[in-house]
């Protein structure tokens, strides 16, 4: 009853934090150079790592298709397998697992020391809300940088596949002739449902992140624990929510 | 459900916003049974006391014996589990009474936003609430920094600042937020006895000028006892009657007489042998 309990005044919190900071929108101007300086760190500055675990994803998935449809004679079809792949799911799931861990954790982390060091008490007595001053700025950074990073880790992710359909002599695709494939049966509709999914799950992730900074309690340990707790709630509300999302959306 | 201190016991007062060098009038502060738990801990017991408007008021008291808790009451940043709190008759968690109110709260540790620089942590008070245009902004975090010898430390990270640098620039940024209620959780811990006499003419200048509502929560016998208007003396989570300091001297009841005077026993056989295996 009490992990019950506990739970339903996590969601309770996390749900309420993100009313009240979206309450605060008209004053977004006020807060767009910490929105910027937040799009930096967690958009800008993921691209690199973002391009180089799509162009391992695209290049695997290409990899394994070409095993799988050589015998089948439809080597022709690995561009659109890996295109539709990379666009609806691959895509936008692994680049929220990569926010998770790189920039959620360090949400946390920041957010819990300021709450275990008094710097949010700080904000509170001088009336300046958290919501506005801390979790505002990062949910629209993220609503920002996500659609991005996905668009970059799709058309990387793409190119990564064409790489191994040329160089790999047993599929030896011709870059035009893959992405000519890739083309075929992609359409806005699926592109969209993907972005969509980015979106959700970046401000799902940073929400978390966001409301497990700011509920730790204690010391040093505790800033820890609450990391992991942050990485562990974002990675089960992503595939979780990826589920769901593919289910209402049809695809 | 949470029984709080009608409006009626204390003059409500028209909302008056903050502008730049503006005295504003002084609260009163009212603690009405206020008892806190912990889980099964119980930390403060049945807590009342009344701080005058512009009165320093000086809280006492053994570590661990609830002072600053009782100050985050007051602050507004916890839920009492029996009583209230009221400022000028209003719940001081209600942002609304900290946007009619300027409260500031000096934390032992400073609360410094070690993402912001010294100047940053200053002007983020007057900036957030639209107080005046930037340079007018500058000049009172620029004074607030001269009054506390901080004039070179304004481009500096909190990260880079001693810890009694940290509680300087602490005060500095309750300064600038022109208060009507300043709270100091152990406002001279870590400071040189150069910097404690400042601070406490500080705190005493603040009174006499702006008549600035003080709460006190400090062991520093001769900061309580010098400017102090009341001292009261706090023991396992309960508040001993408020006195003046002339008035706690002459108290002869040993629990008082034994926190104002502790005697060092070099004899004392507790602290015998005490390096034996």
């Amino acid at each position: 009853m009490s992990r019950i309990s506990t739970t339903l005044d996590w969601l309770g919190g996390a749900a309420i934090m993100a009313f009240r900071a979206f309450r605060m929108l008209p004053e977004a101007p006020r807060i767009m150079k910490r929105t910027i300086e937040q799009a930096l760190h967690g958009g800008y500055l993921s691209v690199p790592i973002v391009s180089i675990l799509s162009f391992f994803i695209g290049a695997v998935l290409a990899l394994q298709s070409g095993y799988a449809l050589q015998d089948f004679g439809a080597k022709q079809l690995i561009g659109t397998l890996v295109g539709e792949a990379l666009v609806r799911e691959l895509g936008p799931v692994f680049v929220a697992i990569l926010v998770a861990g790189r920039v959620a954790s360090a949400v946390t982390a920041e957010l819990a020391s300021m709450r275990v060091y008094q710097e949010v008490d700080a904000l509170v007595t001088m009336n300046i809300p958290p919501e506005r001053f801390l979790v505002l700025p990062r949910l629209l950074a993220a609503l920002c940088y996500m659609p991005v990073l996905t668009m970059i880790g799709i058309i990387i992710g793409w190119i990564g596949g064409a790489f191994v359909c040329y160089y790999v002599d047993f599929i030896g695709i011709a870059p035009a002739e893959y992405f000519q494939s890739v083309k075929q049966y992609l359409d806005i509709t699926k592109l969209t449902h993907g972005l969509v999914k980015a979106e959700v799950f970046g401000f799902v992730v940073i929400l978390i992140a966001c409301n497990t900074g700011l509920r730790t309690r204690g010391g040093p340990r505790e800033i820890g624990f609450a990391v992991t707790d942050s990485v562990v709630y974002s990675l089960i509300a992503i595939l979780s929510l990826d589920f769901f999302i593919t289910k209402a959306l049809g695809g | 459900m949470k029984k709080h201190i009608q409006k009626e016991r204390f003059h409500s007062e028209p909302r008056q916003p903050a502008t730049i060098g503006q005295t504003r009038a002084p609260v009163g502060v009212e603690v009405r049974n206020l008892g806190k738990k912990y889980g099964p801990q119980t930390v403060l017991t049945d807590i009342s006391l009344t701080v005058e408007p512009g009165e320093i008021f000086t809280i006492m008291g053994p570590s661990g014996s609830g002072k600053s808790v009782l100050l985050r009451h007051i602050a507004g940043l916890e839920t009492p589990t029996t009583g209230a709190v009221a400022i000028n008759g209003h719940n001081p968690a209600d942002p609304d009474t900290r946007d009619r109110f300027a409260i500031a709260l000096v934390f032992q540790a400073g609360a410094l936003f070690n993402s912001l620089s010294v100047y940053d942590n200053l002007a983020l008070y007057p900036l957030e609430h639209r107080i005046g245009a930037r340079p007018q902004i500058r000049d009172r975090v620029m004074r607030a920094l001269k009054i506390l010898s901080l004039e070179n430390a304004a481009d500096k990270n909190p990260s880079e600042l001693s810890g009694g640098m940290k509680k300087r620039v602490a005060i500095a940024r309750a300064l600038v937020m022109e208060p009507q209620l300043l709270l100091y959780d152990e406002p001279t811990s870590e400071l040189d006895p150069v910097m404690s006499a400042t601070i406490s003419e500080i705190i005493a200048t603040l009174k006499q000028e702006y008549q600035v509502t003080s709460i006190v929560v400090s062991h520093d016998r001769d900061l309580a006892l010098t400017i102090s208007d009341r001292v009261a003396i706090m023991m396992r989570g309960k508040l001993l009657p408020p006195s003046t300091p002339a008035g706690l001297r002459r108290n002869t009841a040993p629990e008082i007489t034994d926190f104002l005077n502790p005697k060092i026993d070099l004899q004392n056989p507790r602290y015998k042998n005490m390096t034996t295996p």
